[in-house]
C-alpha cells in the first residue's frame, strides 16, 4: 500500500509546489506593477458610484461600516450609499434610520430573502455607472475607492476587488486568519495580474453596472453569490482586477466553530459553482481562471483531504506502535523517544521529507510576501507558524464536510 | 488585446514553471537517493567489519586449544550486530524494502548464525553463563504480536546483558535461515516464535513469561560471568 500512498503524495505535492512557484514567478516577473500609489492624476474626473450595504442582524457593526463609507476620500456628490435591511430581527433597521437624512444615503427595508436579494434590490434602484458592495461587517480605508476607480480606465476591466485584511485581531483564531488574509492579498494580486480571480468578495468589490445589465442580477448560487458572479463574468470574457493598495478591514469569525461554518459555506460554494460551470474548465478561451485558478482549487481540496488522511494514518501507526510497546513491556523512559539518536544515520533522507520541507519553505515565502504587501513589513512571525499548524488541522475538516455535503446534496447555512 | 497577451504569456509560463518544479523534484530525488546510498555503504562497511571480526574470533577459537578463554572478546561483536540490526530495520521502515536492503538483511542473518554457533561453542568451552534466544518473526503480514515480542526482547536484553538474541525474518528466503526453521520446526502460522536450548515457544511471551520459561536468565545476573572472569588463570 505504501508505495501507492507515496506516489499520490508526490503527485499532490508536485501540484502544490507548482502553484507556489507559479505565484512566485509571477511576483518576480511583475513586481514593478505592485507598488502603493500615492497620488492619482489630479485632473481625474471621478465617476458616480453606488455602494450597497446589505444587512442582516448587523446592529453592532453597520454603523462603523457606514461611517467608514462616509469618510471615504471621494467627491461627496459622486458617492451614493444604499443601506438594505434584509429582514433583520434585531435593531439593525433602527440603526439604519439614523442615517436616513444624510445626503447621499438611501435606506431600504425588505423581507428576509438572502444577501443576493438585498444586493439585487439595490442594483435595480441604482442609476450610476459603477456599483459596489460592502458587507456590513467591513470597513473601508479612506483611499480605497480612489485607488480602485483608475483600474476602470481600461475598458475591458469590468470589476475590481480590494485587499481585505482582518480588522483588529484579538483572539488566536483571528491571528491565524490575519495571516491567511495577508496571504490572499498576495495570491489575489497574482491572480488579478493574470485575470484569474474567481471571487469578487462582499467587502467592497466594485463593478460596472453593465455587468448586471448584461449578465443579469446576483443569484443564490449556493450562498456564494460573489463567487458565482465572478464565474459568470469569466464565462463572458469580462476582466476582473485586483487593486492591492485599496484596503478594506473585515471582521472575521471569532471562534473556531463560526470560522468552520463560514468556510464550509465557501468551500461548498466553490465545489458547487465549479460543478455548475464545469463547461469552462481547462478551456483556453477562459484563460488563467479555467486553466489555473479553479484546477488549483480542486487539487487543493483533494490534497488537503488526502494529506489529512495520510497524517492520521502516520499518527495512527505511531500510536498503535506505542500502544503495543506499552502493552508488551509497560511504560519505559524510552517509550516515546525510542527513535531519538545522535547518530546522523537516523536522520531521514526520504524524498518525502525533503519535499515536505520544500513545500513549507515555499508556503513561508508566500506568507512573507503577503505580510510585506499587506503591512509593508517583510517580517516572519509566530502567527505564521500558528496559522500553518491550525489550518492544516482544521481546514481539512470543513473541506471534507463540504465534499460530503455535496455528495449527499445537503445545502449549507449562512452562519 | 491585453487578454490575448496574457494568455500567450501564460502558456509558456505554465511550461517554464513546470520545468522548474520538475527540476526541483528531480534534485530532491537525486539528493535523497545519494544520501540513502551513503547509508547503505555505511551498512556495508559495518557488515564487513563484523565479518572480519567474526572470522578473527573463529580463528581465535580454532586456536583455543593453545590459548585461554581470556583472549576471546565477547561484547564488542554483539554491540556491532545490534547496531547493524537497528540500522537495517530503520532504513527498511523509512525508505521501504529494496533489493540492496534484502541482500544486507541476508548477510546480517548469516553473520548472526555464525555468531550464534561460535558463541555457543565458546560458552560451552569457557563455561560462560550466556543465554541464547533465536527469534523468528514475519514482516510480510501485519504481525502486531511480533512487534510486541520485539519490544519484550529489547527490554530483556537491557535487563540481562548475558542474553544474546538472534532475530530472523521468517520470509527472508535464505537457505541457512530455512535450515534453522526446519531444524526447530518453526511454523509460519505460529509466529512469533522463540527458540532457546532446543525448546520452541510459539506466540507472544511477556518478559515474565520468558523469565519463567528460561530460569537460567536470572542466574546470569547472580554471577555475571563474562569470558574475562572465567579466565584469570595462567596470567
Amino acid at each position: 500500500m505504501e508505495p501507492i500512498f507515496n506516489v499520490i503524495f508526490y503527485a499532490l505535492t508536485f501540484c502544490a509546489v507548482y502553484v507556489e512557484i507559479f505565484f512566485l514567478y509571477t511576483f518576480i516577473e511583475r513586481k514593478d506593477e505592485i507598488v502603493t500609489r500615492l497620488d492619482d492624476r489630479p485632473d481625474r474626473v471621478y465617476p458616480s458610484v453606488t455602494v450597497i450595504v446589505p444587512c442582516w442582524n448587523e446592529q453592532d457593526t453597520v454603523k462603523g461600516t457606514v461611517d467608514s463609507l462616509l469618510a471615504l476620500d471621494y467627491p461627496k456628490d459622486k458617492l451614493h450609499i444604499m443601506l438594505v435591511d434584509d429582514g433583520s430581527t434585531d435593531n439593525t433597521w433602527k440603526v439604519l434610520q439614523e442615517f436616513a437624512n444624510i445626503p447621499g444615503i438611501q435606506i431600504f427595508q425588505k423581507e428576509n430573502g438572502g444577501k443576493h436579494t438585498a444586493m439585487n434590490l439595490g442594483i435595480t434602484h441604482a442609476t450610476t455607472e459603477f456599483i459596489g458592495c460592502l458587507d456590513a461587517d467591513s470597513f473601508v480605508t479612506s483611499s480605497a475607492l480612489k485607488r480602485m476607480i483608475p483600474y476602470f480606465d481600461d475598458p475591458e476591466v469590468m470589476a475590481v476587488s480590494p485587499s481585505i485584511i482582518v480588522n483588529n485581531p484579538k483572539r488566536h483564531i483571528e491571528w491565524a486568519q490575519m495571516i491567511e488574509y495577508q496571504l490572499s492579498v498576495y495570491i489575489k494580486k497574482m491572480l488579478g495580474l493574470m485575470n484569474g480571480i474567481h471571487v469578487t468578495p462582499g467587502p467592497f468589490s466594485i463593478y460596472r453596472i453593465a455587468v448586471f445589465k448584461n449578465l443579469g442580477l446576483y443569484r443564490l448560487a449556493h450562498k456564494t453569490e460573489d463567487m458565482e458572479i465572478a464565474y459568470r463574468m469569466h464565462e463572458h470574457g469580462y476582466r476582473i482586477e485586483q487593486c492591492h493598495d485599496a484596503v478594506v478591514n473585515t471582521k472575521t469569525p471569532p471562534t473556531i466553530y463560526k470560522l468552520y461554518r463560514q468556510r464550509l459555506r465557501w468551500i461548498y460554494g466553490f465545489i458547487n459553482n465549479t460543478i455548475d460551470y464545469r463547461r469552462l474548465l481547462f478551456r483556453k478561451k477562459y484563460g488563467t481562471f479555467a486553466l489555473f485558478t479553479v484546477p488549483a482549487g480542486i487539487v487543493s481540496i483533494f490534497a488537503a483531504t488526502y494529506l489529512f488522511i495520510y497524517m492520521l494514518y502516520s499518527w495512527g501507526k505511531v500510536i498503535v506502535n506505542t500502544f503495543l510497546q506499552i502493552q508488551a513491556v509497560g511504560v519505559k523512559a524510552t517509550t516515546l523517544n525510542s527513535h531519538v539518536s545522535l547518530d546522523l544515520f537516523f536522520v531521514s533522507t526520504h524524498a518525502l521529507v525533503f519535499i515536505s520541507i520544500i513545500l513549507y519553505i515555499f508556503v513561508f515565502i508566500s506568507l512573507l510576501i503577503g505580510s510585506k504587501m499587506a503591512t509593508g513589513k517583510f517580517r516572519p512571525s509566530f502567527a505564521m507558524v500558528w496559522y500553518i499548524i491550525i489550518y492544516s488541522i482544521i481546514a481539512p475538516v470543513w473541506i471534507i464536510t463540504a465534499l460530503f455535503n455535496t455528495i449527499t446534496r445537503r445545502e449549507t447555512s449562512w452562519r | 488585446m491585453q487578454n490575448t497577451n496574457t494568455n500567450k504569456n501564460s502558456i509558456s509560463k505554465y511550461l517554464v514553471v513546470f520545468l522548474i518544479t520538475l527540476g526541483l523534484f528531480a534534485t530532491v530525488f537525486y539528493v535523497s537517493s545519494t544520501l540513502t546510498n551513503k547509508k547503505l555503504t555505511e551498512l556495508n562497511t559495518i557488515q564487513n567489519n563484523i565479518s572480519t571480526d567474526l572470522l578473527s574470533a573463529e580463528t581465535q577459537y580454532s586456536l583455543l586449544g593453545e590459548l585461554d578463554c581470556s583472549q576471546v572478546s565477547n561484547s564488542v561483536l554483539s554491540d556491532q550486530l545490534n547496531e547493524l540490526s537497528k540500522k537495517i530495520s530503520y532504513l527498511e521502515s523509512s525508505s521501504g524494502k529494496s533489493d540492496e536492503l534484502t541482500q544486507l538483511e541476508k548477510q546480517y542473518s548469516l553473520l548472526e548464525i555464525k555468531d550464534y554457533l561460535l558463541m555457543k561453542a565458546i560458552t560451552k568451552r569457557c563455561g560462560q553463563k550466556s543465554v541464547f534466544i533465536l527469534y523468528f518473526y514475519t514482516t510480510s503480514e501485519n504481525c502486531s504480536e511480533c512487534v510486541k515480542q520485539g519490544y519484550v526482547l529489547t527490554d530483556l536484553r537491557e535487563k540481562y546483558p548475558a542474553l544474546r538474541v538472534y532475530s530472523f525474518d521468517y520470509g527472508l528466503n535464505l537457505s541457512a535461515v530455512e535450515t534453522l526453521i526446519k531444524v526447530y520446526n518453526v511454523q509460519d502460522t505460529k509466529l512469533p516464535a522463540l527458540v532457546s536450548d532446543g525448546n520452541i515457544y510459539t506466540g507472544f511471551h511477556s518478559v515474565e513469561d520468558i523469565e519463567k520459561l528460561i530460569p537460567k536468565l536470572k542466574d546470569t545476573l547472580k554471577n555475571p560471568a563474562p569470558v574475562k572472569s572465567t579466565s584469570t588463570t595462567n596470567q
